[in-house]
């Protein structure tokens, strides 16, 4: 997504991210990142909690008249309601990222894009 | 607690289960930059997201090709009641949250909101899904020009991106 918004913002629209990953998407450099420490999946905010979300959401938009100049980072002061235990178990063999299921489609989903590759060639 | 490192626990992640090669995310020094054109009150503003999201099937209808296409970008009306989408997105912290709540990842009813609040001039009539992919070529090439050319279509002024 970091790699769509530099695309947008080179041909003259303004954009800003609002994403989970701080360092994947500073690492690629966006214009403008609102950074929610929030576990992936949950960029916006809590599920059902629409003030949150809300906050979350214009805050983000705040950033296209405050930012400045490129590669602009905010960060909201949140913590995850559940505790910020997900921190220390996201990609770790504990937890298997994808379930099994996941892991298929996503086999097929490769597949596929192969095959397309192929018949476009 | 700090935020965490993903490039790093992904990297360690599937090296401990045997991957050699560890994925080489995307790096540019340089980053572009526009200014707002006018205030963001007057701004039409499109939403895009990689949530997959769909529109709930009362049969098996099978998914469009352009759901499926990976790189593609697809497109639904914002008039979509949020009630009948759901997200196929598999790649999320699945032991921490859910996606049950569209609004978490794709704020269509929050941005709406903010239309009637003034802080925003408007949305767009369509908001956009950016199917990704590992290809940082597929990306760069193809998906983020389609997102480029409905962004143009929808006469959008500014654009929020949200990365599941």
């Amino acid at each position: 997504m970091s790699l769509v918004a530099r695309h947008l913002e080179a041909n003259g629209i303004p954009t800003v991210v609002i994403g989970t990953a701080r360092d994947i998407v500073e690492h690629c450099g966006v214009p403008r990142f609102l950074f929610v420490d929030f576990p992936l999946g949950s960029p916006c905010g809590t599920p059902f909690d629409a003030e949150m979300q809300r906050d979350i959401v214009e805050r983000g938009l705040s950033l296209f008249d405050s930012a400045t100049e490129p590669g602009t980072t905010s960060e909201l002061a949140l913590t995850w309601p559940n505790g910020e235990g997900w921190k220390e178990t996201i990609f770790t063999p504990e937890q298997p990222f994808l379930s099994e299921e996941a892991v298929k489609n996503w086999e097929v989903r490769k597949q596929r894009y192969r095959e397309q590759q192929v018949g476009s060639s | 607690m700090e935020h965490v490192r993903y490039i790093e626990r992904i990297r360690d992640y599937y090296i401990a289960q045997g991957y050699e090669k560890s994925y080489e995310w995307a790096h540019f020094d340089e980053i572009p930059f526009t200014s707002l054109g006018k205030p963001l009150s007057e701004c039409r503003v499109t939403l895009l997201s990689t949530s997959d999201v769909s529109v709930v099937r009362a049969d098996d209808a099978s998914l469009s090709d352009e759901e499926l296409t990976v790189g593609a970008v697809y497109s639904l009306p914002w008039s979509t009641p949020p009630e009948t989408l759901y997200s196929r997105q598999e790649s999320y912290d699945r032991y921490a949250t859910s996606l049950d709540d569209i609004n978490a990842y794709l704020p269509i009813t929050r941005l709406e909101e903010l239309v009637s609040a003034e802080v925003i001039g408007s949305v767009t009539e369509r908001f956009h899904n950016v199917n990704r992919g590992y290809s940082k070529r597929l990306m760069m090439e193809t998906a983020a020009p389609a997102a480029l050319e409905r962004c143009r279509e929808d006469n959008a002024d500014v654009a929020l991106l949200v990365p599941v």
